[in-house]
């Protein structure tokens, strides 16, 4: 399976003496789109935050054939993985045009200056308001600042948590959409965790769903959407 | 006239030194709002090697000081390293306790070392005055010191905003988390601020003690230091433009209201902390400080 970009075998993670994830198997191939659905409390974040080395893990986690499994948070991003928080993973205090610069913190290239002025081009509105402070930007130009912020890294994998998280419908649709397109045009591998289980199987390659830190079911997107016991359970439709 | 003048010269002079000492509590207090109450001790144990490289190593005084910057830089991110950095930076009670202790045994090593007596410190600047402004004396000293202060807040604004650790810095400053998942070493970004910050200290104290009127002992930061906290909290504790407004306004507040108040110049250390209290009381924030609100 060489494909594979992410391969998570028996997965186990939690805090301090609560163990929230039993053993998680999942992957991600290259390419994909893959998201993960789940209720509240079901280990959703946990799991992206186990990824990404934010918290203590064990299990088997492979980045490209290789364990990632006791790699800090900095040492991931170098290995191509960034991770968009729960909650807009923005700088506050710095400007939008700092964002993106430290966004390419681990790199040593002279393409920066141009990728960020590609940035203010792809979003108008992050170039017109690039001198002020991130945190004056509203929720949904703040989510799309932590994915750019993200994306400066050059990632071959971006892991996104709930994006979705207190924003219109609206800018909820529209930051899909612009998800698929990064997709598209990147080849930017992903890996969402959301709670708004229609629009990220609506542009998602598979899913999977957990239930108190474990599997529960997996699939294509489609048959997920589809599928009436988890459409009755997980997705509220 | 010509007296109140003079009291205005040699309030700045003095504030110059809670300015630079305030700007050192402001580096480390941007990265981790944290006080470090061992700032003041850092800065005299700094200006001890200062000296010791200038009357016993034989350098050049400006020599001597930019020498004693690089090794008490080096000090502080040792100490970062063996005494901070294993605690919970979000818990902050532990951290003021080891500053705390700190500041005792910085001043007690030093005791040993060099003895609690006062030691002349050469001077630093050329000596005598730069000009008579209406019967009041306007010293080369009180020139160089506020040059001295533009210097450094020149050099810390520009490492802060146009190199890359100033980037990690700030960026460690705003959110710890989102730092790690940029690829930011938060360890040795808040090491660097410790360093930076020693380094300033030192150089404020050697700007102090090369007063004509003062000399190096190892209470000469004690008091030093109450000024240059109140200093950067009227400042706002995170702006560095704050901190030398704060210290000179310090500076002021000591040597003008204390006498035309009548406050006995022992008392002189109270003024700080009224204006201290002040500041607690009516503006949290400061001066420029960044108000603490969070979007909900």
């Amino acid at each position: 399976m060489t494909d594979r970009l992410l391969d998570v075998k028996n997965l186990h993670a939690g805090y301090g003496p609560i163990a929230v994830l039993h053993g998680l198997d999942f992957h991600v191939s290259e390419g994909e789109i893959v998201v993960i659905l789940g209720a509240n409390g079901a280990g959703k974040t946990t799991t992206l935050r186990a990824v990404s080395g934010m918290i203590d893990r064990t299990g088997s986690i492979e980045l490209a054939g290789k364990s990632i499994a006791s790699a800090k948070a900095p040492d991931l991003v170098r290995a191509g993985v960034a991770h968009v928080p729960q909650g807009r993973g923005t700088l506050p205090e710095l400007s939008v045009e700092d964002n993106l610069r430290v966004g390419a913190y681990i790199r040593n290239d002279n393409e920066i200056d141009a990728d960020i002025e590609q940035w203010f081009q792809a979003y108008p509105v992050l170039g017109e308001r690039k001198n002020q402070r991130a945190g004056s930007l509203s929720g949904g130009e703040q989510q799309m600042l932590a994915v750019a912020r993200a994306l400066m890294s050059r990632p071959t994998l971006l892991l996104l948590d709930e994006p979705s998280l207190g924003l219109a419908p609206i800018i909820v649709a529209d930051l899909f959409e612009r998800f698929a397109e990064i997709n598209k045009e990147l080849g930017t591998t992903m890996l969402v965790v959301e709670q708004n289980a229609q629009l990220a199987l609506g542009i998602a390659d598979r899913g999977y769903v957990i239930e108190s830190g474990e599997m529960f079911a997996e699939g294509p997107a489609g048959e997920l959407i589809n599928d009436d016991a988890i459409r009755r359970a997980y997705l509220g439709v | 006239m010509d007296l109140f003048l003079q009291r205005i010269f040699d309030g700045l002079s003095n504030g110059a030194t809670y300015a630079l000492i305030a700007m050192a509590l402001v580096m480390i207090f941007k990265a981790t709002t944290l006080i470090n109450f061992a700032q003041g001790e850092f800065a005299m144990f700094g200006g001890f090697i200062v000296l010791v490289l200038a009357t016993e190593q034989g350098l050049p005084m400006w020599i001597a000081v930019i020498v004693g910057m690089l090794i008490s830089a080096v000090l502080a991110a040792g100490i970062e390293r063996t005494l901070i950095r294993p605690f919970d930076p979000a818990d902050h009670l532990p951290l003021v306790i080891i500053t705390l202790g700190l500041f005792l045994a910085i001043n007690a090593i030093a005791g040993i070392v060099w003895r609690f007596d006062p030691r002349a410190f050469p001077e630093l600047f050329p000596s005598g005055k730069a000009m008579s402004i209406a019967g009041a004396t306007l010293s080369w000293y009180t020139v160089f010191t506020m040059i001295t202060i533009l210097v450094v807040a020149g050099g810390l604004t520009l490492l802060l905003n146009k190199t890359k650790v100033g980037l990690a810095f700030r960026a460690v400053s705003s959110n710890l988390e989102s730092s790690e998942l940029v690829g930011i070493k938060v360890g040795p970004t808040l090491q660097f601020g410790w360093a930076i910050a020693a380094a300033v200290g030192t150089l404020g104290v050697s700007v102090f003690v090369a007063s004509p009127f003062r000399q190096l002992e190892p209470q000469v930061m004690v008091t030093g230091l109450i000024f240059a906290v109140s200093a950067a909290a009227l400042g706002g504790l995170d702006s560095l433009g704050g901190a030398i407004l704060g210290g000179l306004a310090i500076g002021l507040v000591q040597s003008i209201a204390v006498p035309y108040l009548g406050v006995p110049t022992e008392l002189s250390l109270l003024a700080a902390v009224v204006v201290l209290l002040l500041v607690l009381l009516f503006k949290p924030s400061g001066l420029f400080g960044t108000p603490q609100v969070e979007r909900v």
